[in-house]
């Protein structure tokens, strides 16, 4: 046996290169990056070429995959959770279109919200899409359940959904791997009456969808990721996806005979919950993230004897963990040490020597000077300049959010409206909002902090930067006396205090690129250049 | 047999290098393991903490459950202390004495020692002072692997063998630093232990 040790997110990667994906698609976000990094890392070692560069969102990403597997080839499409949403018109309706060349995509959920600004559960995308889902609960389930989920998506010609959490997507074990399988040759599906969706033909495959559902259901009752741990008693537990771990864990630990049945593949298995249900009186639902199944098994009306995170069995948010299933199942909780009165909180911050240090303590000059001073900001490590010591920025909501809302309030009458957005972010979601600045001449000074990289997630390669970023600018139609650069750094400060005052001054839209590479990705740079000289 | 180990210490702090030569070395003796890590946010000068479980059959969670961890490891004091609902009765603390200060309300060394001494037998480790006499401060990591080495269940020389194999790429030096970081760190551990 010759085991790897890799993360949950390392798994799915090494899954997927193993069943002849010739493309993954992504855009960085914990905890989903490190899939794509590993195949970045380890295609070379495959005999036919594997695409993998980063793309500009997780819109882009999905079409793209779409488009590969139109083409017939196995396609990857990796996010975090909330990149779904970016990406949820293109998977809604490739689950109308349905898929040629395998499609699978991989959403890694935060619950705990550990990186996060929720922590929205993917399965209920799955279910909105009406698409197999599969949630695997072991780094090795991980690899063999991406492989199996391309076949599945080739023989039901639909995309599949996996779904795992931060905790599987970033912890190790040792993983076994099979055979790589060969890529798929070139095979463009020449079908417009599926892919062109006219109403006429949206209605035709919407019911072709609809008509596939019972089918799900059979393949679910027969799917490996759905079994029954046979028990007594008049308790069981129904464990979804991690949760199972957690429910085993409590199980062994303290000599549990329970019946539980272990679900990780959807749509649900109606055949073995049915018989879970008629052989026990009582069910304890065991799901890592919202308690979607737990809702709907227990009806509108309520049922007394299903318990879970809706009656306070499990708590209602964040992530499940062995203690919190113990007490859900009856067990005291041990006498424990306490953390002493004189730990304190230890948030993260800025990297001393970070340029958005610098950038910050700029902008807060400025807009100290202002009665009103409301800096709207968005996602990356400069939302790390909302915490002391700068309390810089005053809004972070979603990707590209800060252009779009310092406009929105720029509208409004509020001046100054100044927004803070990284490179990567910038291309992600930002150039539109900045179109639409444009377009209503809206008074909003927009600051691009420009270091070269995605910088959060752990340096990965931003789709614009340097001068295509002033190009990006320009051809959307900022005024070249109204596209500024500075260099964040101590020597230049006061410089840099005076430009942002001109353009904060300007009523239009003025854009100012901050522009200094990040630490991080500097220094890497320089040890990979004295490692290979 | 099964050891539970909380890594602790900041972002930047470099456990997982420590939990990369504990696995290493656990893959190698065939047994299972389970390390959970924090990656993202967190990295950034925050605290993070590693959940790493080490065992001879089969391991369902990828964290360990409150009272039943039987080594933390930290790299930093404070750090050691905020995962102490983790530690099982007889369980053991390992720490680095320096701390990180990249807060303003950081409590007094005293207060922090005092804590420290409320645990079974806690070993405080100069680990950057033992490592620059190993050759450099870089090393205080092996210095803190050493100084827990008895307790992680693992044999040291197939932890030392777990660096030889982590740190071989950058030379033959670099790795005979460390295995003389990771063995002060043993030597300081086993005089704690024929003391006591």
């Amino acid at each position: 046996m010759n085991k790897q040790l890799l993360l949950g997110a390392e798994a799915i990667a090494l899954g997927a290169l193993d069943a002849g994906i010739s493309g993954v698609y992504a855009y960085p976000g914990t905890p989903s990056t490190e899939i794509t990094e590993y195949i970045q890392k380890n295609k070379a070692r495959r005999a036919q070429p594997v695409r993998s560069t980063w793309a500009a969102n997780e819109k882009t990403a999905y079409e793209a995959a779409l488009g590969m597997s139109y083409a017939g080839k196995r396609a990857l499409v990796c996010m975090k959770h909330v990149g779904l949403n970016v990406a949820a018109d293109a998977f809604i309706n490739s689950a109308i279109t349905g898929v040629n060349g395998g499609l699978v995509v991989a959403v890694a959920d935060d619950p705990s919200m550990h990186s996060s600004q929720n922590e929205q559960d993917s399965r209920v995308y799955g279910k909105f899409a009406m698409v197999p889902v599969v949630e695997p609960a072991s780094q090795q389930e991980l690899y063999d359940t991406t492989r199996d989920a391309f076949d599945l998506s080739e023989s039901l010609q639909l995309p599949v959904l996996l779904r795992l959490t931060t905790r599987l997507a970033h912890s190790r074990a040792g993983v076994e791997a099979k055979a790589p399988r060969e890529q798929n040759p070139l095979n463009a599906l020449y079908a417009p009456e599926r892919f062109v969706l006219m109403p006429h033909n949206a209605r035709r495959q919407y019911n072709h969808l609809l008509g596939m559902q019972d089918r799900l259901e059979v393949l679910s009752e027969h799917s490996p990721l759905n079994r029954l741990i046979p028990g007594t008693g008049t308790t069981g537990v129904l464990a979804f996806g991690i949760a199972f771990n957690y429910v085993m864990e409590v199980r062994e630990a303290h000599g549990l005979s329970f019946p539980l049945f272990k679900i990780g593949q959807y749509p649900l298995p109606r055949k073995q919950i049915e018989d879970l249900f008629q052989s026990c009186e009582t069910i304890l639902v065991a799901e890592e993230g919202y308690p979607v199944y737990e809702e709907l098994l227990r009806g509108y009306f309520g049922n007394k004897n299903i318990h879970g995170r809706l009656d306070g069995a499990l708590p209602r948010a964040g992530e499940l963990n062995s203690d919190s299933v113990a007490r859900a199942l009856g067990i005291e909780k041990k006498e424990l040490l306490t953390v002493p009165e004189i730990v304190v909180n230890r948030p993260p911050e800025l990297c001393k020597g970070c340029g958005h240090r610098d950038m910050f303590e700029a902008l807060n000059t400025v807009m100290h000077s202002f009665s009103e001073h409301h800096v709207f900001s968005d996602i990356g490590c400069y939302t790390l300049g909302a915490l002391p010591p700068f309390n810089a920025i005053h809004t972070c909501v979603d990707m590209g959010a800060s252009i779009t809302m310092a406009k929105g309030a720029a509208d409004a009458g509020l001046r100054p409206a100044v927004a803070v957005i990284g490179d990567s972010t910038f291309t992600h979601s930002g150039m539109t909002g900045l179109l639409d600045a444009l377009n209503d001449r809206s008074a909003v000074t927009v600051i691009i902090a420009d270091n070269d990289t995605t910088a959060m997630t752990g340096g990965q390669n931003s789709s614009a930067n340097g001068s295509r970023l002033l190009a990006i600018c320009r051809g959307l139609g900022v005024e070249e006396q109204h596209l500024r650069t500075i260099i964040p750094l101590k020597s230049h400060l006061e410089e840099n205090i005076a430009v942002l005052r001109e353009e904060i001054a300007w009523e239009g839209v003025s854009v100012v690129i901050a522009e200094r590479e990040c630490i991080e990705t500097a220094a890497r740079k320089k040890r990979q250049k004295v490692a290979k000289p | 047999m099964q050891t539970n180990i909380i890594l602790a210490g900041v972002g930047g702090q470099g456990i997982l290098t420590i939990a990369a030569v504990i696995d290493l070395a656990a893959l190698k003796c065939g047994l299972t393991i389970r390390q959970a890590e924090v990656h993202g946010m967190s990295q950034r000068g925050g605290a993070v903490q590693s959940h790493l479980r080490i065992s001879d059959h089969e391991i369902f969670s990828d964290l360990i459950a409150e009272g039943s961890a039987d080594l933390i490891l930290s790299v930093e004091p404070l750090e050691a202390l905020r995962y102490l609902p983790f530690l099982s009765p007889e369980g053991r603390v390992v720490t680095a004495t320096e701390p990180f200060i990249n807060m303003e309300s950081y409590p007094a060394m005293e207060e922090i020692t005092r804590e420290l001494h409320r645990t079974n037998q806690p070993l405080l480790v100069n680990a950057t002072e033992l490592a620059r006499e190993a050759g450099s401060a870089r090393t205080s990591n092996m210095v803190m692997l050493g100084a827990a080495a008895p307790f992680t269940g693992i044999a040291p020389e197939e932890l030392e063998s777990a660096i030889g194999q982590l740190f071989g790429a950058k030379g033959e030096e670099i790795v005979a630093m460390n295995i003389r970081a990771f063995r002060k760190g043993e030597a300081l551990s086993q005089l704690q232990a024929t003391a006591s």
